[in-house]
């Protein structure tokens, strides 16, 4: 197996081609853009989080490569239901897994498919691009 | 035709663990080991400032520097060698270009100038201008990657400031009618500027033949050192320029007064060069010269079909840019994948070729993509080169279609 059918798992693919969550929320309470100009993605995270900080709904919008793609869908299916501060420290973590850092990979689940991506220093931007942009919302 | 590959170090590296099959020279040119040699020998026994010292090293490093500007002005035909400014490449061509001249051609002066362009220009040929206060309008660009002459003329009869054109176009391909357009412009009274950063390695260039004001190209993509690059520019637009950097060697007598300027093309190169660039450059361009250039021509041309074949052939694969006279440039996108994930698979293969919008983002929208990917060919690539490139489109085609 190559380094690049590593990044490509099929994991990745398949939210490449049927993205979770990629809609709008009617009334988001949180939201931001992303844009990596390398690549030209473009991404929009929409957030609805409760009084009591948990999220309730996120979704994504844009285009972009799989790697951007699948990783802003599957975030979102990563974050609906935990809350602000768990969104932070997957934040964290996904990020320490990317960039070749000792993570614990345990909470990171089905995100540790993206750890091939690090190989990539040229494509981590197009993994974190949607994480980056629901950190941004959250602070907003 | 002789196999060049021997001649490029690079080519026997890996990439990724494969074979490097480098189809990415349109970004830029693998070195030709004379020219790592020249480059090195310059530093190991003949490095000293230039203009400066009395001894014989410096007066050495002026000889080389200047023998470096004639293998210039004899690679484009150019019968003064005083008419060739060295400069950090084409992109710092057209800004020179922008500064200096633009505001002269402005008419009537009182009004900002309008460069007209075309949409398939490189952001150095759009954003130089714009950053010099002109308006910048575009020539249109057919479906098949060609431009509209009729356009162009109509748009030049409105009396533009400056015609700004790309020689080959770098995501297309494209050779542009130069000669035409220099006539067409003139016509006019339009003075034309000559993006021949794409050209230079692929076609002989003669500017008497072209009959353009300003030339500008790149030694990085004609098999020499980045950070050197030429601009030819007729004697008289020379004499009449102001120089935009000031410093060291440009000057002639400098008083806290006033000063006066160096002849040109000195007055335009202010400071210590890239001395041993311009070496290096000299030493590539003398090294294409030396090549059977038709069997060279003849070969690219080969390739270029062949991989345009081929590719075709992958479904769901379109060609981008298919105009009738072409350099070996083949750009495409694929349905369903993203020209970025196509690259990174291709990179998995030891593939280098080029994704995203080749610094062509208005040419991109207008031919209605986001991105594309792109493989140019070089005198040393060869048909294992393109079966690798196309093998490898056929697998990601698997993953992703």
């Amino acid at each position: 197996m190559s380094a690049t059918d590593d990044m490509y798992q099929s994991v990745i693919i398949d939210h490449d081609r049927s993205p979770r969550n990629f809609r709008h929320i009617d009334a988001p309470s949180h939201h931001a853009e992303g844009h990596n100009p390398l690549c030209g993605d473009n991404v929009q995270v929409e957030l609805l989080v409760d009084v009591d900080g948990k999220i309730r709904d996120i979704a994504f919008q844009g285009s972009g490569c799989a790697i951007s793609r699948a990783s802003a869908s599957m975030m979102t299916a990563t974050l609906k239901g935990k809350t602000t501060a768990e969104a932070q420290e997957l934040f964290d973590g996904f990020h320490a897994l990317l960039t070749g850092k000792q993570v614990d990979t345990l909470p990171l689940g089905k995100l540790v498919v993206f750890k091939g991506v690090g190989e990539f220093p040229m494509r981590v931007k197009c993994a974190t691009l949607a994480w980056h942009a629901m950190r941004e919302a959250l602070g907003r | 035709m002789k196999d060049l590959r021997a001649e490029f170090p690079i080519l026997a590296t890996l990439s990724r663990g494969k074979p490097l099959v480098y189809l990415d020279s349109a970004a830029t040119a693998q070195k030709p080991q004379v020219v790592i040699d020249a480059i090195s020998d310059f530093y190991s026994h003949g490095n000293a400032n230039i203009h400066r010292g009395v001894y014989q090293l410096s007066e050495r490093a002026t000889l080389a520097w200047d023998a470096a500007r004639e293998q210039v002005a004899r690679f484009i035909g150019a019968p003064d060698v005083n008419e060739v400014v060295f400069v950090r490449g084409t992109t710092e061509a057209m800004n020179l270009v922008a500064h200096s001249f633009l505001p002269r051609a402005a008419r009537p002066a009182s009004r900002a100038p309008v460069v007209l362009v075309t949409e398939m220009e490189h952001h150095a040929n759009i954003v130089p201008w714009q950053l010099a206060g002109a308006t910048t309008i575009a020539i249109p660009v057919t479906d098949a990657g060609e431009l509209d002459l009729d356009a162009a003329e109509r748009m030049l009869a409105e009396g533009p400031s400056l015609l700004a054109v790309v020689h080959v176009s770098n995501t297309l391909g494209t050779i542009n009618p130069i000669a035409q357009l220099c006539r067409m412009a003139h016509a006019h009274g339009v003075p034309v500027v000559v993006d021949g950063a794409q050209a230079a390695p692929h076609i002989p260039v003669n500017i008497a033949e072209l009959g353009c004001d300003f030339y500008a190209f790149s030694s990085h993509k004609t098999f020499g050192p980045t950070g050197i690059g030429a601009l030819w520019a007729k004697r008289e637009h020379l004499e009449a320029m102001t120089p935009y950097q000031g410093g060291g060697d440009m000057i002639d007598l400098v008083t806290f007064e006033r000063t006066t300027f160096a002849e040109v093309p000195r007055r335009f190169e202010a400071g210590t060069p890239h001395i041993a660039g311009a070496v290096g450059f000299g030493v590539a361009l003398k090294w294409i010269m030396a090549l059977d250039r038709p069997a060279v021509e003849a070969h690219e041309m080969q390739l270029m079909r062949t991989a345009s074949e081929q590719l075709s052939a992958v479904p769901g694969l379109r060609l981008v840019g298919t105009a009738a006279q072409k350099a070996a440039v083949v750009a495409f996108t694929l349905d369903g994948a993203h020209p970025h994930d196509v690259a990174s698979m291709l990179d998995g293969e030891g593939v280098c070729v080029r994704a995203g919008h080749h610094c062509t983002q208005p040419l991109h929208k207008r031919l209605g993509l986001s991105a594309s990917v792109r493989a140019s060919f070089a005198p040393f690539n060869n048909h294992g080169d393109v079966e690798a490139l196309v093998k490898g489109m056929h697998k990601v085609r698997k993953v992703f279609a």
